[in-house]
């Protein structure tokens, strides 16, 4: 894992990631219409909103999956828009899918050990002549990769094909794949969708436990109640626009907000299940 | 998963128990025993030629030049697999790199030059490996099926240039290939099964080492030595960080991408070391043969070649060697038939594709994800409720998976 970064309380908080006045078009459909706004090293930020609100597009902006329109991100101080996507992902952003995209014909172990990989550059040379780096990475990677499947709680299933694992267990090993990339930044694509009250609290907690071994977490969740009691800030969209960005109780209290999901029961929402990624 | 992943055609019962079986109780037999065994059958392996028992021999040709042709097969299959079976590239062009191969060996040792043939083996390995580079750069950007038509291109651009290129001997192609260096040591009698019981016949004799045009088998043992050198480095780079990243690749490009693997670099170096693999093949071929022309690198070659990977399991690396000893050895023996070769070899695959889809060596996990599947279907149709809940949850995984084609693995 990443060296925990503990920001110390007295001094000012450290911006891990910026997005400024991103705006992002699909032919007529304005996606992301001028969203600004920061990740903090070290909190765990809710990236709420409607269905179609634009949360999934934010992360494959930020993820480099979309190159913004208009508008800079800028990750960790420097701008990513130059970075491919592996790069971006070595820089420290890590994410995982709203629909589930594990490599699906190979182990919940592999699968985790290809997150740990992104660290490690072993090439088939030292993999050929089975170089001592070669064979310290594999064994790192490994141990990482059993630590993390257990502290998600994907016990005993490492041999496991991932596309036979159960599906809360497919939602976790996604979040140990991602973590095993050692990231600054972990962003989470409704991780509990599907979930029922219980294991949407586990995986509260699970967050709060990730958060607690140095990384800041993004966390986009559909049910509400849920994302209050979790998040330490809340970012919140709605047709592509940023309407409130504030502590839980701000949001909750704020006008646009409430009537953004006025009508809209919020177990309801927690059930709906979108592709729109 | 279950629900969607497995709601295509309706599955066959499961045949070629018996390959699994074996499979199975090798690997739980411990290290050292694994070792000796392979040892054996890498002996007997050698010993082939010589013992040319009954059954297994062809009959009417040469045996040892059989089974060099076997070996060259085994060859291209594994490096095939590297590309289709681990990486998931469609590669239809792959008798190019296996043509380049042999007419590098052909030009700068009889064509241009007359380098020893030993020498011009690197050069050959390096021009190969880099014509894989320069195919792939700008073709393993596009995906999928525009891939296999880019490779089908590539094969047959080769062939015409080949053809058209006085350079290059034109259609007549180039004779008079030298062979390796001769190293003449001992000479081995062959044995003689004509009465029935084994007799060593002193009259046919191979001479270890001696490349003669008349004699296959140290061709043979020289090729056999080769498939030996690549099994291994293959299994080493496939259980490595590049064997992953390539798995990855080609379960999921993007996810593997926003992990952290530059999927673009991975692809290239499977197309190499799928071409620099081909390479060694095609330099055999010349060496053997002695002469090369166009004739021997048409598309056919290269769905022969596809079909060997295919038929044996894609991504396993002795389902490639089964599924080229297969392409390649049983016409030879069953030449008796020559006119229905093709027919029966069609046949043959059709009944694969139905009765054993995933080949007859797939990888392990996907024989273990099948019988998961199988044991989780039989729960489903004892719980409906449940399974209901599962297939809604994830009903856009499971189209993801459709859309990705199922049993890649
Ligand atoms: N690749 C694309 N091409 C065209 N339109 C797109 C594309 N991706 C997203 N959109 C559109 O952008 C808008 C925002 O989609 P996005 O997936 O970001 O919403 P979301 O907030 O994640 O919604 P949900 O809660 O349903 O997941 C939607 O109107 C969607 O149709
Ligand atoms: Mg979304």
């Amino acid at each position: 894992m990443a060296e925990p970064v503990e920001a110390p309380p007295s001094a000012a908080p450290i911006r891990l990631l910026e997005m400024d006045d991103i705006t992002l078009r699909f032919g007529g459909v304005t996606a992301l219409d001028g969203v600004s706004f920061h990740i903090d090293q070290g909190e765990i930020l809710g990236l709420i909103g409607p269905n179609g609100a634009g949360k999934t597009t934010a992360f494959n902006v930020m993820t480099g999956i979309y190159r913004p329109t208009s508008g800079r991100v800028s990750f960790d101080g420097h701008p990513t828009s130059r970075l491919k996507r592996y790069q971006i992902a070595k820089r420290g952003i890590a994410r995982t899918f709203q629909n589930i995209r594990l490599f699906k014909a190979m182990t919940a172990l592999e699968n985790v050990m290809v997150g740990a990989d992104a660290r490690h550059s072993t090439g088939p040379i030292s993999a050929l002549l089975g170089l001592p780096k070669h064979r310290r990475e594999e064994e790192a990677g490994r141990e990482l990769a059993h630590e993390l499947l257990d502290f998600v709680g994907v016990r005993g299933r490492a041999d496991e094909l991932a596309g036979n694992l159960s599906y809360g267990d497919q939602r976790r090993l996604e979040i140990a794949r991602a973590m095993a990339t050692q990231p600054k930044l972990l962003c989470l694509d409704e991780p509990a969708a599907g979930f029922n009250p219980s294991e949407k609290q586990a995986l509260m907690e699970l967050i709060r436990s990730i958060r607690d071994r140095g990384l800041t977490v993004l966390l986009i969740e559909h049910d509400m109640r849920l994302v209050m009691g979790a998040v330490d800030r809340l970012v919140v969209l709605e047709f592509g626009r940023k309407i409130a960005d504030g502590t839980p109780a701000e949001v909750q209290n704020d006008p646009g907000v409430i009537a953004a999901y006025l009508g809209v029961d919020e177990d309801e929402m927690g059930e709906v299940d979108d592709d729109a990624s | 998963m279950s629900g969607t992943t497995t709601a295509g055609a309706p599955r066959a019962p499961r045949r070629g128990a018996l390959l699994d079986g074996v499979r199975a109780r090798l690997r739980k037999t411990p290290r050292w025993a694994q070792f000796l065994f392979m040892t054996a059958l890498a002996l007997l392996c050698y010993l082939l030629p010589l013992l040319e028992l009954p059954i297994i021999s062809t009959p009417g040709t040469d045996f040892g030049g059989v089974l060099f042709t076997v070996a060259v097969y085994v060859l291209v299959a594994v490096g095939l697999n590297i590309v289709v079976g681990y990486a998931g590239l469609l590669d239809l062009g792959y008798v190019g790199f296996y043509a380049i191969g042999a007419y590098t060996v052909g030009v700068l040792t009889s064509q241009h030059a007359t380098w020893p043939w030993l020498l011009s083996l690197p050069v050959a390995l390096g021009v190969t490996m880099l014509s894989g580079v320069l195919l792939g750069w700008p073709t393993l950007r596009v995906r999928g099926d525009y891939l296999a038509i880019v490779t089908l291109g590539f094969g047959e651009i080769v062939r015409l240039t080949l053809i058209n290129t006085e350079w290059l001997g034109a259609a007549p192609g180039i004779s008079s290939i030298p062979a390796p260096p001769s190293l003449p040591l001992i000479e081995l009698p062959h044995l003689d099964w004509s009465t029935g019981v084994p007799l060593v016949d002193f009259s046919d004799t191979t001479t270890f080492i001696q490349f003669t045009v008349t004699d296959p088998v140290p061709f043979y043992w020289l090729a056999l030595t080769l498939v030996i050198l690549v099994l291994l480095a293959d299994k080493r780079i496939k259980n490595s960080r590049v064997g992953r990243s390539w798995e990855a690749t080609r379960e999921d490009e993007d996810a593997a991408e926003l992990m952290g693997v530059p999927t673009f670099r991975f692809k290239l170096l499977a197309f190499a070391l799928g071409a620099f693999v081909g390479g060694i093949a095609g330099s055999l071929f010349a060496t053997r043969q002695t002469f090369i022309n166009p004739e021997s690198f048409t598309l056919l070659i290269s769905i022969l070649f596809l079909s060997a990977v295919v038929l044996g399991g894609q991504g396993n690396r002795w389902g490639a060697v089964i599924g080229a000893i297969v392409v390649a050895y049983l016409p030879e023996r069953f030449r008796g038939f020559e006119q229905w070769r093709v027919l029966v070899f069609g046949i043959a695959l059709m009944l694969l594709a139905i009765y054993r889809p995933q080949g007859l060596l797939p990888p392990r996990r996907t024989i273990r994800a099948q019988q998961m599947r199988e044991t989780e279907e039989s729960l489903e149709t004892a719980d409906p409720t449940l399974v209901g809940r599962v297939a809604t949850e994830d009903g856009d995984v499971g189209r993801d998976a459709q859309e990705k084609g199922e049993d890649r693995g």
